[in-house]
């Protein structure tokens, strides 16, 4: 591993310490490990998306846990990256369902938007691309998440215009990008149609 | 077909307000402290005799299921546990439940508490839902600050908390050992049965876990009654039950309908039919990705419940169809299925660790039909020996499909591999 990027300290910050406190609330006092993936989680938003090794070093401190069972579940789930990401995490799901509808030439659509492939982050540090496994939207396939939230119902034309907002700051609203709300099907409800909208 | 009056999941879409008031509207928190004040004894039997069955795969009486937890305080907690870690490939109906009808859940963890003695809920929702993270945990404050939730819960007299625990991304966290393990701070790897969770689950505590869809359905069974909620379905099949159709229909979407709807009835009347048409129609998955595929003639007669599924070899699972056109090419859906148990199994049991690589490379070979005939055999004798040799399921669920594609659809698998080797003799 290149170490040259990994900062020496990290400690939360004020607003984060209040939030250590809150999640600390929701499990036993002497069980207090139940908390690693919380943590990690607000830790590798303040590195800015990545776990740098001092933050779950800082994590193993406040709950009592050896390093090692941190770096364990550090490396076991995906959610961590372990390594420096770019200002937007674009996540691509490939599994059958999005596959069938085409997430195929999603990914060939954003690889070419952006100019990487999956692992890889953009020169301007504006995107790193992943390919991952189902992110359980199967019905509004295919789909992409960017950041926290889902991108929906995509095809080639909205896909571009998602990502070129974002390359401008923008954040594009998420959800079905073929105008239909949620899970519904899209041509016109076959249920639940005495329910007025809003 | 069923009708809009009997629907659970009112908000199924998120035409209307998620949260507190929004769900008062649609008959949410009405009347809990009363069905409390029956008693767990009643709630269990309501439970059991309106014949539901845990809506996450493996279909066991819910009822039934509560009754193992210990009948008297043992001075510890005892604990729900709600699986919300959503990541079967085709299933996307908690999701919606969680974000749009969040009140559901929240309630049917007090009530389903109430029904096995458990002190507090600990729901654990996977990582990437972000969205229905933050809307469950204003769905459980504002219970909170309405006291439906606390110490004197609903006036009720009774104390209980619900958790929100959001996960970080792994499959194998559904399986509900997994699951626990996670809770508790580790690797999500699953333990070994017995002990059972309802003697020694979370924290070495009783715990019982379930699904969401089958938490969030509780309170309409006890406000509605056991006699009403199994007046749907076929016997041993009752209930209302959401769908998720996806893959190759005209409008891919979640429906709630009644358990044993003939799957096709649920694709044309919900899903706009199959792309191009009926007769453009190859295979179905039925119930999320670790069932085995159904072939066209099967897809005809059979009806979307637990028996009629096992009956043809397949299940209900999680009641998300993927639907396949001719254009599909079967070999590489499956393929994909393959590495997506390779990249999800948790490395703990032999026989699944280099069992789902070893498959996914053969899987890719017959993709390609750069394999021998025998090999087909061969695939499926590793299958058998994966299957049923791991601490949890997800050997089975990896052996699964590709037992599916062979039993139904052999023929298309060795023509490839002919296909290719008179080509590859022709260029030699």
């Amino acid at each position: 591993m290149n170490i040259s990027y990994q900062p020496e300290i990290f400690e939360f910050n004020t607003e984060q310490c209040l939030k250590v406190k809150k999640i600390l609330a929701c499990y036993p006092q002497d069980r207090k490990a139940s908390a690693v993936l919380p943590l990690l989680d607000l830790a590798q938003r303040q590195s800015g998306g990545w776990l740098p090794r001092a933050a779950m070093d800082h994590v193993a401190e406040i709950l009592e846990m050896a390093k090692i069972r941190v770096y364990e579940v550090a490396t076991f789930y995906t959610m961590f990256n372990l390594e420096p990401v770019g200002e937007h995490v674009v996540q691509i799901c490939t599994t059958t369902p999005c596959e069938l509808r085409g997430a195929g030439s999603i990914m060939k659509t954003v690889r070419e938007e952006i100019g990487v492939g999956p692992g890889e982050t953009s020169k301007d540090g504006k995107f790193t691309l992943l390919e991952v496994e189902c992110l359980g939207a199967c019905v509004n396939a295919p789909m992409m998440q960017i950041g926290d939230y889902y991108y929906e119902d995509l095809d080639e034309i909205s896909t571009r215009k998602i990502l070129q907002a974002f390359r401008r700051g923008e954040t594009p609203d998420p959800g079905p990008q073929n105008g239909r709300k949620g899970s519904e099907p899209v041509e016109g409800l076959t249920t639940l149609t005495h329910l007025t909208r809003g | 077909m069923l009708q809009d009056k009997d629907r659970i999941f009112t908000n199924l879409y998120g035409f209307q307000d998620w949260g507190i008031e929004g769900a008062r509207k649609r008959g949410d928190w009405s009347g809990t402290r009363e069905l409390i004040d029956k008693g767990r004894d009643w709630i269990c039997e309501e439970i059991k005799s309106s014949g539901l069955r845990g809506r996450g795969g493996a279909g066991f009486p819910t009822g039934v299921k509560w009754t193992f937890m210990p009948k008297e305080p043992t001075g510890q907690p005892h604990y729900l546990v709600v699986n919300a870690d959503e990541g079967e490939p085709g299933t996307c109906k908690d999701r919606d439940m969680m974000r749009n009808d969040p009140h559901k859940l929240v309630e049917g963890c007090l009530l389903a508490g109430a029904g096995m003695g458990a002190n507090a809920a600990y729901i654990y929702i996977r990582g990437e839902f972000y969205t229905e993270a933050e809307h469950l945990q204003t769905a459980i404050e504002q219970a909170y600050n309405a006291g439906l939730l606390g110490k004197n819960a609903c006036g009720s007299g009774m104390e209980f908390d619900v958790y929100l625990h959001r996960g970080a991304g792994a499959y194998i966290c559904g399986e509900e050992m997994a699951l626990i393990e996670s809770l508790e701070g580790k690797k999500g790897q699953p333990r070994l049965k017995p002990p059972f969770p309802a003697m020694m689950g979370l924290y070495g505590c009783p715990t019982t876990v379930n699904n969401v869809e089958t938490i969030a359905v509780v309170p309409t069974i006890l406000r509605r009654g056991a006699g009403w909620f199994s007046s749907f379905g076929r016997e041993n099949n009752t209930g209302t039950k959401v769908f998720c159709i996806s893959g190759h229909v005209n409008h891919p979407c979640n429906v709630e309908e009644s358990l044993s709807i003939p799957l096709k009835e649920l694709i044309e009347k919900h899903a706009g039919g199959v792309r191009g048409g009926w007769d453009n129609l190859k295979a179905i998955i039925p119930g999320g990705s670790s069932v085995p595929m159904l072939p066209k003639t099967i897809c005809e007669e059979v009806l979307m419940d637990y028996d009629s599924l096992r009956e043809q070899h397949s299940g209900l699972g999680t009641a998300a169809v993927i639907v396949m056109d001719k254009s599909t090419d079967l070999v590489a859906a499956i393929a994909r299925l393959s590495k997506f148990y390779k990249h999800e199994s948790c490395g703990q049991c032999t026989p699944c660790r280099e069992g789902t690589g070893w498959m996914w490379r053969v899987m890719e070979r017959l993709v390609t039909g750069d394999a021998e005939i025998e090999e087909i055999d061969m695939l499926l004798e590793v299958s058998k020996q994966i299957e049923g040799h791991t601490i949890c399921a997800l050997g089975d669920a990896a052996a699964w499909p590709i037992q599916g594609l062979m039993r139904h659809f052999r023929d298309e698998v060795e023509n490839r591999i002919r296909t290719k080797s008179r080509e590859n003799f022709k260029a030699a």
